[in-house]
């Protein structure tokens, strides 16, 4: 029974095509600014985004924050538009407009019906170089940002537990800075400190611009030309070149504390490298390991400790290799009722421990690997999932070529490859752990 | 013989010619309806099915059993336990959601066309004969108590479960369907059994697929699919009374900023007056940053980072809430500024220009809606659920257009009840300055 459906998930293997066809198209314009399109033609809608290659990771020390501030201040006047007028443009055309800021970049999008496309982008090249800001502007959204930290951040233990952990695993890298920022240096961002960052890094020659949906990349052309290849490029970018961490040699711990915390649990990460132009294979072997240890039932974590022992009420592992500079590998697990942290942790290592004995499943691996291919299939039917995934990945270092390479690397992942990332990651001079908890009961200060 | 139907087809010729969207209404062999979108181009199908009545389908005691029944049904059928399930999905690449709401079961599966047959296969034993075997009750009752737990310091959930318990007194609209952790841990096996013969009956199925499959393919699919689930299911609760005045209730919790949930009585899917009152929301706080609320609470004042307003046409009862987060030395502030908004919508209704914005935002964002199988095959299984015709999606801009100034003002001043505003505020907040 187990070898006959071993030989059916081998055909499914072979059914499938190894690379679908994403329909991505690529090119470039006269002042550096590179252009992706991907088409989809099934409904009229497009999605236009324009990524700029600044994050939060990109800051000067103290102004932490200022990147995802300046995000917010792009919704303000510009030369030819009113404060708040871009969005109400987008909507009274049916869209929807926003933007989201990460340690590696910064994206604004809108998602219209696509004979719009040419009036986003009219918007869009004019707010790269033409914002108009009042220090009325800056005291109100301030305001707002520190609210938006107090919802994300202040009011979840679970939130400012991550930070500290993040804050504790880079000693010298500006990933362990938050992208909203800290508080104490929120509260006094201000105009310069926008206009600052925004004269440094929103240029054409910093930008990539993802259209996706219902267009042809002809079309595109021509009205990217008309509209962003006008703006010259900034001929002082700076090259982006960021503190690097240390080797790491000495284990770090800690523990977090907060009476809103209901489920305790043990975090554990490593500094791991990332996926880099032309050299994604050892990240490739990472992403596979994450799969193979800790995504789903059937992985070796959730087997061994959910299922099996029954020590952990969840467990996972996960790893992103897209990011321009180190990265993490992680493995979270939360102990079942009557099992303590500590026992939690030494469970979870020794899973780990056996799992480099054992080595990998290789139908298991089969299976992971089935599952990837066929994600290619689905995601065909999010073309604005596709021209995300191109806008991160250019945006942290790597090429169109990286991107398109990626799916047949990870199917050429070995299970030997695998156990030996795991060999290297799994060090624990290179970990930070974390317990997040509930507190101490205080019964001697209580008198 | 052959007994098949396509009963209806509808266009949606809103759009332009090449991405027309072709509804049909498809019965199978056995008298299941299903709507469908043929979709050729990609070699999968996104199927979703509903069965009406959810949470509420708690026998008096039981709370919870219906969500944990759900929650199990992943967890092994026949001879498989959780991990064959999951082993067997996994190297279909297959992929199937199950969840539970207030009024519906939700099952959602998406599969690859080449291996079709064994993906339903798989699919339906999990629908029609799952284990709920002892090992894994334990096992997903521990994960839904450690949800009750953390819901229990969350203040989000804190405050919208309040504002429920005060407005629905003995309904089941009054409690989270999660159940409490006494009433999940003295759940047994022969509950869960009850529950799922209760709940995933044929009289309440709803049904819609879009993607690689034709009318005939999905009928046959279908009656095997569901062959064996019980014709009738448990009967649903009454009408929740809704049974809160306005004012303001306060829930002690340490944390930093304020979060409350705002509203009163709201308005039913199938009243006349139901468009124009989801148009005067779009323009009240349901829209995006040029909502009145927005305008005010955010953009004027800083005072928040988002705020928002919401209908809620259940089944059984309607609500009409919002939120809104402040740090507790401002969340006064935001309060007295959502309120005075609301007396003005209610006196004064919005303006032209506010009306034929929001019109124009809705029928403009309408049609973007239908941009993959996975979103349109949700779309059609609501619009069942809500009993709405099948060429509903054609008409409806319509709707929307036909709304007028008198329309949304005078709806202002029936839905939006200023006196009847009751603010729950999860927090602590502080005397405001001035």
């Amino acid at each position: 029974m187990r070898r006959m459906m071993m030989l059916a998930g081998l055909t499914a293997l072979a059914a499938l095509p190894l690379r679908a066809q994403e329909m991505v198209t690529d090119f470039m314009l006269d002042n550096g600014m590179q252009v992706v399109v991907v088409e989809d033609h099934r409904a009229p809608v497009v999605m236009h985004m324009v990524w700029y290659k600044a994050g939060s990771a990109d800051e000067q020390p103290g102004v932490s924050g200022v990147a995802h501030f300046l995000e917010h201040l792009l919704f303000k006047a510009t030369d030819t538009l009113e404060s708040g007028e871009f969005s109400k443009v987008v909507s009274a055309n049916g869209g929807r407009d926003n933007a989201f800021t990460s340690y590696d970049y910064t994206a604004y999008y809108q998602r219209v019906a696509a004979d719009r496309l040419e009036l986003m982008m009219q918007m869009e090249s004019d707010r790269m170089v033409n914002i108009r800001l009042s220090e009325d502007d800056i005291a109100t959204e301030r305001d707002v940002i520190i609210e938006e930290r107090n919802q994300r951040t202040e009011n979840s233990a679970g939130a400012l537990f991550r930070e500290q952990r993040i804050a504790a695993q880079y000693l010298n890298h500006r990933y362990g800075v938050p992208i909203i920022g800290w508080k104490h240096e929120m509260e006094n961002l201000g105009l310069d400190d926008a206009l600052a960052y925004y004269e440094t890094f929103y240029a054409p020659n910093n930008a990539i611009l993802v259209v996706a949906g219902d267009v042809y990349p002809e079309d595109v052309k021509t009205l990217a030309e008309t509209y962003y290849g006008v703006i010259p490029a900034n001929p002082d970018l700076p090259e982006r070149v960021r503190p690097q961490e240390p080797p790491q040699t000495s284990a770090r711990r800690m523990e977090f504390r907060d009476p809103r915390v209901s489920q305790e649990y043990v975090t554990r990460s490593y500094l791991a490298p990332e996926r880099d132009a032309g050299d994604q294979r050892e990240a490739a072997a990472l992403t596979m390991l994450a799969q193979v240890l800790g995504s789903g039932p059937n992985s070796v974590l959730a087997r061994e400790l959910q299922f099996g022992t029954k020590e952990a009420v969840y467990v996972s592992s996960f790893y992103s290799g897209v990011s321009l500079d180190d990265a993490t590998f992680n493995l979270v697990i939360v102990p079942a009722e009557g099992v303590s942290l500590a026992d939690g942790e030494a469970a979870l290592d020794k899973t780990v421990q056996q799992f480099i004995k054992d080595g990998v499943d290789p139908e298991h691996l089969d299976r992971i690997k089935m599952q990837l291919r066929a994600s290619q299939i689905y995601a065909r039917d999010a073309a604005d999932s596709v021209g995300n995934r191109y806008g991160r990945a250019l945006t942290s270092g790597l090429t169109i070529q990286d991107v398109r390479d990626w799916p047949e690397i990870l199917q050429s992942i070995t299970g030997e490859e695998i156990v030996a990332a795991a060999e290297a990651i799994f060090d624990k001079n290179n970990s930070v752990t974390g317990w997040l908890m509930r507190p101490e009961l205080q019964a001697e200060v209580s008198q | 013989m052959m007994r098949f139907v396509i009963a209806a087809v509808a266009v949606l010729a809103a759009l332009p010619a090449r991405a027309e969207i072709e509804i049909q209404e498809v019965v199978s062999p056995a008298g299941v309806t299903a709507w469908l979108v043929e979709e050729h181009s990609i070699p999968f199908v996104a199927l979703e099915l509903r069965f009406k009545g959810g949470g509420t389908l708690d026998l008096p005691g039981k709370r919870g059993a219906t969500n944990l029944m759900v929650g199990l049904l992943e967890e092994g059928t026949g001879d498989m336990d959780a991990m064959d399930f999951a082993r067997t999905a996994e190297e279909l690449a297959a992929e199937f959601n199950y969840d539970a709401f207030d009024d519906a079961v939700m099952i959602s599966a998406r599969f690859l066309t080449e291996n079709r047959d064994e993906a339903m296969a798989l699919l339906r034993k999990s629908i029609v004969a799952p284990r709920f075997d002892e090992v894994s009750l334990a096992r997903v009752k521990d994960q839904v108590v450690s949800i009750i737990r953390s819901d229990a310091k969350d203040p989000d959930r804190i405050a919208s479960q309040t504002f429920d318990k005060l407005a629905f007194g003995d309904h089941p609209y009054a409690t989270s369907l999660n159940g409490t952790e006494d009433s999940v841990k003295a759940l047994s096996r022969d509950d869960i059994l009850a529950a799922h013969q209760g709940a995933l009956a044929l009289d309440r199925v709803y049904v819609s697929a879009v993607g690689d499959i034709s009318a005939i393919e999905l009928g046959q699919l279908l009656d095997e699919l569901l062959a064996g689930l019980p014709a009738t299911g448990a009967a649903l609760p009454g009408p929740a009374t809704y049974d809160l005045a306005g004012g303001e209730t306060l829930v002690d919790y340490a944390t930093p900023q304020s979060v409350a949930v705002f509203g009163h009585e709201g308005i039913e899917r199938d009243d006349p007056d139901f468009f124009a009152a989801y148009v005067l929301n779009v323009i009240m706080g349901g829209g995006g940053f040029e909502s009145r609320l927005m305008t005010e609470v955010r953009e004027k004042r800083g005072l928040t980072y988002g705020v928002n307003s919401y209908l809620i046409p259940k089944d059984l009862g309607h609500l009409y809430l919002g939120s809104v987060a402040s740090a507790n030395d401002r969340i006064t502030q935001a309060v007295d500024v959502i309120r005075d908004e609301w007396a003005r919508m209610a006196t004064e209704g919005p303006t032209i220009e506010e009306l034929e914005r929001a019109k124009t935002y809705l029928t403009g964002a309408y049609p973007l809606r239908f941009d993959g199988n996975g979103p349109i095959a949700n779309i059609l299984v609501g619009m069942q659920m809500d009993d709405l015709p099948i060429d509903y999606a054609v008409t409806r801009n319509d709707k929307v257009n036909a709304v007028t100034l008198d329309d949304v003002k005078r709806v202002a001043a029936r839905v939006m009840r200023p006196d009847d505003l009751h603010f729950v505020i999860v927090g602590q907040p502080t005397a405001q300055d001035g």
